[in-house]
């Protein structure tokens, strides 16, 4: 976890060279060595009699300092910040382009951007809003957090709390790897495998429990939002693992101990010690994981089937549908026109402002856990 | 529970049944979690290398582009996709690597504990959650729209640095940490002005977990699909001038050939490639994994 150091010492300053000497003993200003100049600023001795020139004479005698040319370093200081600041440009300009491209877009918006399902971008009529996306995005990602914390702070204990540190080595190389799998072959995986795979159980659960909104029709089980929500945890996994782990094994030792020695279970002292220590760590892991979810690309946009256009609203898990990241993915190759564009660029803009959103709380919540 | 007193023996006791099955309970849970995190790797793996190791075995596959190849024909390689993939990400690596270093470099050893600083951090930790095709969004409006430039394989690659900077700049950070003060203070001792200090002693300490960091990002923007779609065409053929509008690259090679039925030639192609792309990106975490065990400071 990115967690800034914020109490870092003070780096010591080099002690000036000529303060050390004891044959010069000249007045030393401290308050003169700045953090850039390690060469003390050596005032003069004022002792009566003693001409001012005459310690300064001698203390050029005694140590030879040398000119140390100052531009190097600030050529690289300023080099150093600039990428610094740059950063922060950059995340700004994402917004702020992304913004005034789709504002001409919105203001030429028949519909209410907001509200409306519809997705009428060619012509010289747009109609578009984003409450389908909306829908299908949140319901993808908010199942697959679901379907990933639970498992993922099972494996971070269990790594962390139950295995030799020779057996979680290898669990965590295969976490690693997980997270290296690139998400278009989790696509074209749960698209042709994990897909036909689950049908069958989905085909069960609608036949049981149809009569709840969020079971109900069989639009197309195998492209359906479930498919791509269950290939989503799959990709959040490492990522929540990962920081939970940390959390977990940051837990104070003496804390674990106590609990042992009170003649705690294993599981007691996972559920007094450990689990209230990572709590504020596993709750910002899961929102980077629901980040990631949000607004994954590539995966979901093989998977989920696209619903043909005018088709009644449906809230099923079993439906197929569109997330922001896929229907731009989806209409890449028609950015033809500005306004068509923008619409698209428009859809990006909600998403960056959500992702936005979740990522800064899931920083705000670590940044507390660490305090506290 | 009672404190022992004096006369009365200490009695340990097991403790009792619905303690001990909740702790049981527990254990089947993580064990469970842990198998069930292991299962989809496996199941991925060995999917793609069973439907796709056999064209991996020829030479045409490394050797030769799909230039005139229909989806029902055999033959044909993934070359032209390889080099397009490698390419886009060491153009995004040559841009990345000096902006992610230096902005690390800023962070730790001349804004540490300001307040710029923490404004830095704070949008490093958004810039790592940007999904790409927000990344791409932009670029393509930054490049494209506003610009007026076409389609171009720099476009992908400018797009791939906002998805691999925050990824360099946090290892180069975490090790920069590492490295001892006291390797610092040696070097002001001796007269040695900060920025030498940082590019002669800091950074070849760090070296390793720089460079673990350099490989992880690559990995991380060579398996991105989402700017190719957006920011540049698939071509078939060998086409590596980085500025016309056509690449061929492993992802979109994939996406290219996806819905192909099973029984075509071209569906054994598309699972090959995918094996290529996870080979490529496999082998650059183990060889990460290899330099940071050999390389990297150890904490203290």
């Amino acid at each position: 976890m990115a967690v800034t150091d914020t109490d870092a010492t003070e780096r010591v300053e080099p002690e000036p060279l000529a303060a050390q000497d004891p044959s010069l003993s000249p007045v030393v200003d401290h308050s003169a060595v700045t953090t850039h100049s390690p060469v003390p600023k050596v005032v003069a001795h004022r002792a009566p009699g003693t001409p001012a020139d005459h310690v300064e004479r001698e203390a050029a005698r005694g140590v030879k300092l040398a000119k140390i040319s100052r531009t190097g370093d600030r050529i690289f200081r300023s080099l150093a910040t600039t990428s610094g600041l740059l950063i922060v440009l950059l995340v700004l300009f994402v917004g702020i382009f992304l913004l005034a491209l789709a504002l001409p877009s919105l203001q030429a918006n028949q519909d209410n951007f907001l509200t409306s399902r519809n997705w009428t971008v060619a012509g010289n009529e747009l109609r578009f809003g984003i409450a389908g996306l909306f829908w299908t995005t949140v319901l993808s990602a908010v199942l697959a957090m679901a379907m990933a914390v639970p498992v993922a702070v099972g494996v971070a204990l269990c790594m962390t709390q139950y295995l030799h540190k020779r057996v979680s080595g290898p669990v965590s190389f295969v976490v690693d790897l997980l997270a290296a799998v690139p998400s278009i072959i989790f696509g074209l995986w749960g698209l042709t495998v994990l897909g036909p795979f689950l049908a069958p159980g989905a085909a069960w659960l609608i036949s049981k429990l149809g009569w709840i909104p969020f079971f109900e029709r069989n639009v197309d089980p195998k492209g359906s939002v479930f498919v791509a929500s269950v290939v989503l945890a799959i990709m959040i996994l490492p990522i929540v693992i990962a920081i939970s782990r940390d959390v977990f094994a940051q837990t104070p030792r003496d804390h674990i101990e106590a609990a042992l020695a009170l003649g705690a279970t294993r599981w007691e002292v996972i559920r007094t010690a450990v689990l209230p220590h990572g709590r504020s760590g596993v709750i910002s892991a899961s929102m980077l994981g629901l980040g990631r979810a949000l607004g994954e690309t590539i995966a979901v946009m093989i998977i989920l089937t696209t619903p043909s256009p005018g088709s009644p609203f449906s809230p099923s898990i079993f439906a197929g549908g569109e997330t922001f990241a896929s229907k731009i993915a989806n209409n890449a190759a028609e950015f033809d026109s500005p306004s068509k564009t923008g619409a698209y660029i428009a859809a990006g803009l909600v998403l960056f402002v959500v992702t936005f959103a979740v990522n800064a709380i899931a920083r705000i919540i670590a940044e507390r856990g660490v305090e506290s | 529970m009672s404190a022992p007193t004096a006369d009365a023996p200490l009695a340990f006791r097991r403790p009792s049944g619905v303690r001990t099955v909740k702790n049981s309970l527990a254990t089947i849970f993580v064990t469970v979690a842990t198998l069930i995190t292991i299962i989809p790797l496996a199941w991925v793996l060995t999917t793609v290398i069973i439907k796709g190791y056999r064209l991996l075995l020829s030479s045409t596959w490394w050797l030769q582009s799909q230039r005139g190849i229909t989806p029902r024909r055999e033959g044909g390689g993934a070359y032209h996709a390889i080099v397009g993939t490698v390419e886009m990400a060491l153009i995004c690596a040559a841009i990345a690597v000096p902006l992610g270093v230096l902005g690390a470099i800023f962070l730790i050893e001349y804004g540490r504990g300001t307040k710029i600083a923490r404004g830095v951090s704070f949008m490093v930790d958004i810039l790592s959650g940007i999904p790409s095709i927000v990344a791409a969004l932009f670029i393509y409006a930054l490049f494209i729209t506003i610009f007026g430039l076409g389609r171009s394989a720099i476009a992908v690659s400018c797009a791939l640095v906002l998805l691999m900077l925050p990824v360099v700049l946090r290892s180069t950070e975490e090790m920069l940490k590492l490295v001892p003060d006291s390797l610092r203070e040696a070097s002001y001792a001796l007269g040695v002005s900060k920025w030498k200090t940082i590019v002669k002693v800091v950074i070849p300490t760090a070296f390793g977990g720089i460079v673990t960091g350099v490989m992880l990002g690559l990995a991380r923007v060579m398996g991105e699909t989402a700017p190719l779609l957006i920011l540049v065409s698939y071509a078939v053929g060998i086409n590596f001038s980085p500025t016309t509008d056509t690449m061929g690259a492993l992802p979109t090679m994939i996406n290219a050939g996806r819905d192909q039925p099973p029984q075509m030639p071209g569906y054994e192609r598309v699972w090959a490639a995918a094996l290529t792309l996870i080979m490529i990106v496999m082998l650059l975490n183990l060889l990460a994994r290899l330099i940071a065990r050999f390389t990297t400071l150890k904490e203290k």
